[in-house]
């Protein structure tokens, strides 16, 4: 049974093509891919996030358990503050990324809408001292671009300035004016195009009205998940089932900024014994920015080759397309350690023809987060 | 979606003109365009290449996908839209004009004769 969420009558009436995702009905596109994207970048884009798991995490230590199973600094997370995470398994594998919220009297996780059962296991076979508390009642949209500020801010009850002295990974309860009145959102400071923006957490009750207030600001078009993709890869940002899965390491992923130190040294979390390893001796692949010569697109999937590694045996691309903001296709690939370097070149085989490939620094489009 | 009269269609949602000599120019119908999304990439066919018709001769890659282009008809591609190469966007937005993608010389004309009317490419798409 595919499931829809409170938005899907609003995206019907907007005219986006809905397609089937992670078991939900989700909107592809409204006006079309590229033009949702370069709006975003230069204006605002809505996206309906609602189908990611959002999973609250009660009891007195439940932020020392939490670091069980993931290498970020969870204890160290200040009350309204968010931070990236990995939830890593005995192999040092990534059962999922998500970003995590200190409320004070809880945690708050958003996770992939794909590894919602997954993660509810894991999290339940770990965390036997935490209530784990999944909240389908809760209504996720990210407004993300140039204007979301302003967009979100002319709507707080309680003074624009409530929402603009919010810098990145900032996350508070404000009440936002919509046609039925103001409702309160969870605001949080983020997202995950690249650019400065918001996601807010709102009563599945309130959705509507909150997309509407938002949508009838001349700044703001609704966005769906073919931009939210293009966005997400020239922004170098991981998709998880794309450029993670559960035999990628952190390591691999280059993801080791989401480690602080005090963890990465104390090596108190599920997996750590891989992590460790491979800070030590390297990673035997790694993930790297991909700049295909020309203009066909190298997507996932595709094999690669390079001096010393022949035959595809140099790495695999785990994301691509074309970058509408670079007008240039895009990738992200794991390769070979000796063939990370900016600049090296490679080749990739892309329904067997070759594509001349160079290794890129990452992201392709510059990121505009408010710090 | 816009299918004008005066074309034959495949059913691989391709648009065949009938033009002087012998040739047809092929491209893509609207509502292929509008199912593919916005288009970045086009492959085009070899000028001069022979085709058998059903063979895949071209690519079309959008924003989501790749799909082929296959030979309506059998016969040789004496012209190709070399300006599909800077500007693949053509195919959304002028589907039947300034998007289109090849010409052939048809080998024989019966292929053409068999190939799908408006109407008939209506229903395909409507059903």
């Amino acid at each position: 049974m595919t499931k829809s969420t409170p938005l899907h009558g609003l995206h019907q009436s907007l005219g986006a093509k809905l397609v089937p995702f992670a078991g939900w009905e989700m909107p592809l596109q409204y006006e079309g891919v590229i033009a949702e994207h370069l709006w975003c970048r230069s204006n605002a884009g809505l996206f309906d996030v609602s189908h990611m798991a959002v999973i609250e995490l009660w009891g007195a230590d439940a932020a020392t358990a939490l670091e069980r199973i993931t290498p970020a600094g969870i204890t160290t997370l200040a009350v309204g503050r968010q931070r990236y995470g990995l939830l890593l398994n005995d192999t040092g594998g990534v059962v999922d990324d998500f970003m995590v919220t200190n409320w004070g009297e809880h945690l708050t996780m958003v996770a992939n809408a794909s590894r919602r059962d997954a993660d509810m296991a894991f999290l339940s076979q770990h965390l036997d001292d935490v209530d784990i508390v999944e909240r389908p009642d809760i209504s996720l949209i990210a407004i993300q671009g140039p204007r979301a500020a302003e967009a979100v801010a002319s709507l707080s009850t309680d003074g624009p300035e409530l929402i603009d002295e919010m810098v990145f990974l900032d996350n508070r309860l404000a009440a936002l004016a919509t046609g039925s009145g103001p409702v309160s959102v969870a605001v949080a400071r983020s997202g995950y195009t690249g650019e400065d923006g918001f996601e807010l957490a709102v009563d599945g009750a309130d959705v509507q009205a909150l997309a509407e207030a938002l949508l009838a600001n001349e700044a703001v078009k609704p966005a769906g998940l073919g931009a939210r993709d293009t966005l997400r890869l020239e922004a170098g940002l991981c998709l998880y089932g794309n450029d993670l899965d559960e035999t990628t390491s952190p390591v691999e992923a280059d993801l080791v900024w989401s480690m602080p130190k005090r963890r990465r040294e104390a090596g108190d979390f599920l997996g750590a014994a891989r992590v460790q390893a491979e800070l030590a001796d390297g990673p035997s692949r790694v993930r790297v920015g991909l700049a295909p010569g020309g203009k066909r697109p190298v997507r996932d999937g595709a094999t690669l080759s390079g001096t010393g590694h022949t035959d595809g045996s140099a790495g695999t691309v785990s994301s691509g397309g074309f970058g509408p903001s670079v007008e240039r296709p895009v990738a992200m690939a794991y390769v070979h350690p000796d063939l990370k370097e900016s600049g090296t070149e490679l080749e990739a085989d892309v329904r067997g023809k070759s594509v001349a490939c160079t290794v890129a620094d990452l992201p392709f489009a510059p990121h505009n987060y408010r710090r | 979606m816009l299918a004008p009269e005066n074309l034959r269609y495949s059913s691989d949602h391709e648009w065949i003109k009938s033009e002087e000599g012998g040739r047809v120019r092929v491209g893509i119908t609207d509502f292929a365009q509008d199912a593919l999304g916005d288009i970045v990439f086009v492959e085009l066919p070899e000028l001069d290449a022979a085709i058998e018709a059903g063979a895949s001769i071209a690519e079309v890659e959008s924003t989501k996908s790749v799909s082929d282009i296959y030979a309506p008809v059998s016969g040789k591609v004496v012209e190709v839209n070399d300006e599909l190469n800077d500007e693949p966007q053509k195919l959304n937005s002028d589907p039947y004009g300034d998007g289109w993608i090849f010409v052939v010389e048809v080998q024989d004309q019966a292929q053409v004769d068999a190939l799908l009317d408006a109407a008939a490419y209506g229903e395909l798409t409507e059903g």
